[in-house]
């Protein structure tokens, strides 16, 4: 059975994130700091909360730092604010992001709607190890007010329409984010979820 | 492709059970939380409702435990609302496994309320739930609309509608999308139960007036209502009751006949 850990910021329903990686056969233990030994074979920052107390909530409860904590072998999956962290900073605060990997986090445009709240649809751009199975064009939950601007474009496995591209899942190396809530996504939120747990395992 | 339109059952809970009411009174019983709910996430609803009708002190632990269950079934987004007055009701319900939390008399109360959780939680989490009613007797300040020649204004009511307030509709709207709602819930006082159809004067003002999404409650009685609210409206959601609870039609066949009119839906 595969063990991970949601790192819970304080700030929101983390419930049925823990709740949908159950189902999907995981055991799961919620953590507030990375102090402790990771004997976790993933970790998952939810998507709950703004982006300066989330960070902080980060730096306050641990010395070690997260780079440390996961290093290149620990698989992550970032959801929504959790994937915004993975970048270096976001207009959202002030704080500085976790940096693994290279851009920044800006605000939708204000043509639009904002948040930008419901299921659109997916644009796989390439293969990806969180999509596997997942056919182009399905629908997934999103809600959010802010997107993720990545140095390179190759880091993008999706994208989903909402005036402009918004990047929806992005992976490098052992770090996954999707902007969308797969936890809410239904049953192909499910299968992304077994996906991630899948590289958990190996 | 964007978004697609939301269709969103509602449950409406009175001890323990999931409730439906005309004009916000005379109700009958319509069924099991937790069954219901697990029922319309697998048919393809893109979210779900849970409204606390009762909402006293002493109930406020057996809701907590109402919402882990009804979360721990779904696989969609969950808004619940219902006596919701204070930062640490809010905390509650969003840690036992809510996505959102609808607030109407507390904010009406104290507006601050929705400052204070939008920066907690974010403003995706903070659903400001209206309820409206017309009023036909003018004042000054108010968003005059007319209907068959008859003249009047929106006015929100708060206690499960039993209080006006003598608050434009309108003008709450725009003030609590400044304050922090992330969404609103809105829902027509003369239109709830009649299965008449959505208020769509009522909607179309509150869509027009705003740039968050809005989401239509009051008056579903058939599919069609649906289609003509989201044609009529701009609306971004419909929530309905009945025409789930009492089987007259499911989620999916709702989700068929709207796709069929060119409403782009989740299928």
């Amino acid at each position: 059975m595969v063990k991970v850990a949601i790192f819970d910021y304080g700030a929101g329903n983390i419930f049925s994130l823990k709740n949908s990686l159950e189902r999907a056969g995981a055991t799961v233990d919620v953590i507030n700091t990375f102090d402790k030994p990771n004997h976790y074979s993933g970790l998952l920052l939810p998507g709950v909360g703004n982006f300066d107390p989330a960070i902080k909530s980060i730096h306050e409860h641990s010395k070690t730092q997260f780079q440390e904590y996961v290093g290149s072998e620990t698989p992550v999956l970032g959801i929504c604010l959790g994937m915004e962290m993975f970048f270096d900073k976001s207009e959202e605060g002030h704080e500085k992001g976790l940096s693994v990997i290279d851009g920044e986090v800006i605000e939708l445009p204000h043509t639009m709607k904002i948040p930008h709240m419901g299921w659109n649809n997916l644009e796989i751009k390439k293969s990806g190890k969180i999509l596997q199975g997942v056919t182009d064009g399905s629908w997934v939950y999103f809600v959010h007010s802010f997107r993720a601007k990545p140095a390179s474009n190759d880091v993008i496995t999706a994208e989903s329409d909402y005036g402009i591209k918004v990047p929806a899942v992005v992976e490098k190396d052992n770090f996954f984010g999707t902007q969308f809530h797969p936890e809410k996504s239904g049953k192909v939120g499910n299968l992304m979820i077994e996906n991630f747990l899948q590289e958990c395992k190996k | 492709m964007t978004l697609t339109k939301r269709i969103i059952p509602c449950l409406d809970v009175k001890g323990g059970r999931v409730v439906k009411g005309l004009h916000f009174k005379s109700i009958k019983d319509a069924g099991d939380p937790v069954e219901l709910a697990k029922k319309y996430s697998d048919e393809g609803a893109d979210e779900l409702v849970f409204l606390d009708i009762t909402a006293s002190e002493e109930q406020r632990e057996t809701i907590k435990t109402l919402v882990r269950k009804v979360a721990s079934v779904i696989n969609i987004p969950f808004t619940v609302g219902g006596g919701v007055n204070s930062l640490e009701d809010a905390r509650n319900i969003l840690l036992n496994g809510a996505d959102k939390v609808g607030i109407n008399t507390g904010a009406i109360k104290n507006p601050k309320l929705l400052t204070e959780l939008m920066e907690i939680f974010g403003r995706q989490c903070v659903v400001v739930a209206i309820d409206a009613k017309r009023n036909y007797d003018l004042k000054e300040n108010v968003n005059v609309f007319s209907d068959n020649g008859k003249k009047f204004w929106f006015e929100v009511f708060i206690y499960g509608g039993k209080k006006e307030t003598g608050i434009d509709a309108i003008n709450w709207a725009k003030k609590a999308q400044k304050l922090g709602a992330g969404e609103i819930l809105l829902t027509s006082i003369d239109k709830d139960g009649t299965k008449d159809g959505y208020d769509i004067i009522l909607t179309r003002e509150v869509v027009k007036s705003t740039s968050i999404p809005v989401i239509a409650s009051g008056g579903c009685g058939k599919p069609d209502d649906m289609v003509e609210i989201f044609e009529e409206s701009g609306v971004d959601a419909a929530l309905a009751a009945s025409i789930f609870h009492y089987h007259e039609n499911g989620v999916e066949d709702v989700k068929k006949h709207l796709r069929e009119q060119q409403i782009p839906v989740r299928l």
